[in-house]
């Protein structure tokens, strides 16, 4: 029962989704709406699962004085503040002048755009430390890589000015980006749908179990 | 106000920034921050605009929504150890209903129409139009047909790469190159601007320095 | 002197500077530009310590990593306050988007989702604001949607940016008759697909809550096909690729897209196929949108900062292979 059951729902979802393709019309096309609305619901449990989760492991921390259980306080303070004011603030909740909006702006912003913004640093320091011309290969990925981040920049226009148009280096990383490029990443874009496509079907047939914690 | 919400933004972003000297306290502090206040602004964006818009607001017009409350809850027991097996059965909706619909969406779009679109005519710059295509668009078409074709002889490992079969491999593996250069020079592009982005936050909102 | 003395000694430093010009903020210091001498003495002497590292490196010593990322940091930095005018070339795709967005007649439905956070705000919140400019003067009405949490957020921002423009400001738009904020809605590329169908269904009603049927804008929008064009401005997933393989090629959608540098290299693929109708690429797109559309925001603003950071990465792969290759192409080089 325990594995039946989630084999015989996946097995539904997926063929219900697969015939609504070809077949758009009732009661397939009722069918995956309401999947899809229920999809919708069950994914934002999911996500609050994950939250729950969070505060579940750092009360855990907290409370059993582990290493570095301070952070953990924080944590838990920061997300029931947040929470808190969002819950209060009703609907409108991240209208303009409000609050949540206030925390979104001040505390959320800065926070998340500086945790990613420091990857520009560790993108330098690895160009400079590993990013090397070691064959043919590597070489064709460094001559590729340098016409489109000079190209893509005014400099490129600057640096390259004297020669015609159409052979100027903004020229070069647009035919770069658009035919070379293009054709790499459609053979890399069909390879994956092979691999998208033959994994889902074995999921929906039932040979791929381990999202029901089965092997074979 | 607006003097402390901008001290606080920056004192933020300095904290992260501070892990580029090392891992230290203020680093650690902010990052518990923002763990905390993610975690708090995906809940209420989801009480708000999912359970209370979507489902709350809509059940009336559709009440099979019920069957979507049913399963969510059920994905919630997974904290109750002894039944957290049951959360199986929303999980096998969510990889049933992604399986069905990646199936079809990824053979339709980055199959068949990709296939579609690298197969065009070579003269002409579209079926009907006569022989109209310049040099350049010639080379260009050619170019994406070798390098799509040869490409995914690439990604077939079924048969060894030798031969002419190998041959067709290694000019794959050189449009992959390019391909990946292509994308690391956009990455690099993506990561400055972020960066940029900061910066401007520091020298100009903050410090005012910058217009 | 010990690290921690000097640890202390320089987030004093940080501090007195920080305050000194945040006081001199208060008291109308006003904005600095560094005059044209000043920025090329600054730009020849990046270029000579970059020279310095050259001949560090030649002689088998790895600069340390946080001396790299100071190089960054000046090289982001010091552009800002630089005033060099530089001629910004405009990719086909480009134009592409900007055609498709103004040959739409007055009154044209423009749905835009805002999928992505602030992370990415840098590069796709001044092609946001622009393209949501283009929209408000061409007489096109905007519906305003997000698969990513934060994207209605970053709407209401850029909304606000450009209802500073006073031509705009002169429209008197009104929510809920010119423009809505649908607000956002969890199931990825399955919302995308019950939109398909019934967009009130998906959003029973806007992220303040007015009931959809409410809304005039909305009232008679049922699904793509009452929707004239789509812009996706997108980070990631779920993004521009689901939009693509469900709005464009199962419902017929035409769409334009505004991506993040990192992932816009993939939609070169779809752009090739004649599944998207012009495509923005990280703040370059930006730049180049704002110039085709004749604008001079941030993205514009950014391109020199940008342009720096691009040669000071290309300088060090250059410095690091030049070394490879003196060394008998063996890593011998030492560094931390």
């Amino acid at each position: 029962m325990r594995q039946e059951i989630p084999l015989l729902i996946t097995a539904i979802v997926g063929i219900g989704f697969v015939i609504q393709y070809f077949i758009p019309h009732w009661p397939f096309s009722r069918m995956s709406d309401w999947f899809s609305d229920w999809f919708s619901i069950v994914g934002a449990c999911a996500i609050i699962l994950g939250a729950l989760n969070l505060m579940k492991v750092s009360i855990e921390k907290t409370y059993k004085r582990k290493e570095d259980w301070g952070y953990a306080a924080v944590i838990i303070a920061s997300f029931l503040l947040m929470t808190i004011i969002g819950i209060a603030e009703g609907r409108g909740f991240r209208n303009p002048g409000t609050s949540f909006d206030w925390l979104y702006n001040f505390v959320y912003i800065p926070l998340s755009a500086t945790m990613f913004a420091i990857l520009a640093f560790f993108v330098a320091s690895a160009s400079y430390r590993a990013f090397r011309a070691r064959n043919f290969e590597a070489t064709l990925l460094l001559i590729a890589a340098f016409f489109v981040m000079i190209g893509r920049v005014p400099v490129g226009h600057t640096l390259s000015s004297f020669m015609p148009i159409g052979w100027q280096l903004s020229d070069l990383a647009s035919w770069v980006m658009t035919v070379p490029q293009a054709a790499g990443q459609r053979a890399i874009m069909i390879g994956i749908g092979l691999g998208i496509v033959s994994t889902s079907l074995r999921i929906i047939l039932g040979l791929e179990r381990a999202h029901i914690g089965g092997g074979k | 106000m607006e003097h402390f919400a901008l001290w606080l933004s920056a004192f933020l972003t300095l904290g992260i920034l501070s892990f580029l000297y090392k891992d230290n306290p203020w680093y650690k502090l902010s990052e518990a921050i923002f763990v905390g206040i993610s975690a708090g602004f995906w809940v209420v964006t989801l009480f708000w605009d999912n359970l209370v818009g979507k489902f709350w607001d809509g059940w009336q017009d559709e009440p099979m929504l019920f069957v979507g409350a049913a399963l969510g809850f059920l994905m919630l027991l997974r904290l109750v150890p002894k039944i957290g097996w049951i959360s199986r059965w929303p999980l096998a909706f969510i990889v049933g209903a992604t399986s069905g619909l990646w199936l079809m969406n990824y053979l339709a779009s980055n199959i068949m129409v990709q296939v579609m679109a690298t197969i065009q005519p070579l003269f002409s710059t579209g079926y009907a139009s006569g022989f109209d295509a310049g040099w350049g668009a010639i080379i260009s078409s050619l170019v994406i047909v070798v390098g799509t074709f040869t490409g995914l002889v690439y990604f077939f490992f079924s048969k060894e790469h030798k031969g002419a079969f190998g041959g067709a491999a290694r000019v794959g593996i050189f449009f992959i190159m390019i391909t990946f250069g292509a994308s690391f020079g956009y990455t690099v592009m993506s990561r400055m601007s972020l960066l940029i982005g900061r910066m401007d936050f520091l020298l100009g909102d903050w410090l005012g320095m910058i217009g | 002197m010990s690290t921690r003395a000097k640890e202390l000694i320089a987030l004093g430093a940080i501090t007195l500077f920080a305050l000194v010009f945040y006081f001199g903020k208060i008291w109308g210091w006003g904005t600095f530009e560094f005059p044209t001498w000043l920025s090329m003495v600054v730009i020849v002497l990046i270029g000579l310590s970059l020279l310095w590292v050259l001949i560090l490196t030649l002689k088998g010593q790895l600069i340390e990593r946080r001396v790299v990322f100071i190089y960054v940091a000046f090289a982001v930095a010091l552009p800002l306050f630089m005033s060099f005018s530089q001629k910004i070339t405009i990719s086909p795709e480009v134009y592409q988007l900007h055609n498709a967005l103004t040959e739409l007649p007055a009154g044209s439905k423009v749905l835009i989702s805002f999928d992505y956070d602030p992370p990415s705000a840098p590069e796709l919140q001044p092609m946001a604001e622009s393209i949501i400019r283009v929209c408000f003067e061409k007489d096109l009405k905007v519906i305003v949607m997000g698969l990513w949490p934060q994207g209605p957020q970053q709407a209401n921002l850029a909304l606000e940016k450009v209802f500073e423009d006073s031509a705009i400001l002169a429209k008197n738009l009104q929510y809920g008759r010119d423009y809505v904020n649908l607000g956002f809605q969890t199931g990825n590329e399955f919302v995308i697909q019950r939109m398909g169908s019934s967009f009130e269904s998906m959003f029973p009603s806007d992220y303040e809550g007015t009931p959809y049927r409410e809304i005039p804008l909305v009232r008679n929008v049922r699904n793509f096909s009452n929707v004239d064009f789509s812009v996706n401005l997108s980070a990631g997933f779920p993004g521009t690729v689901e939009w693509v393989q469900i709005a464009v090629d199962r419902y017929g959608l035409l769409m334009g897209a505004g991506n993040t540098a990192v992932q816009a290299p993939v939609m070169y693929a779809y752009l090739n196929a004649g599944q998207l109708e012009g495509l923005l690429g990280g703040m370059s797109g930006a730049a180049e949108f704002e110039a085709v559309a004749g604008y001079r925001a941030k993205g514009t603003k950014f391109m020199l900062s940008q342009s720096f950071a691009h040669v000071v990465v290309i300088a060090f792969i250059i410095i690091g292979n030049v070394a490879f290759f003196r060394s008998g192409r063996k890593s011998k080089l030492k560094g931390k």
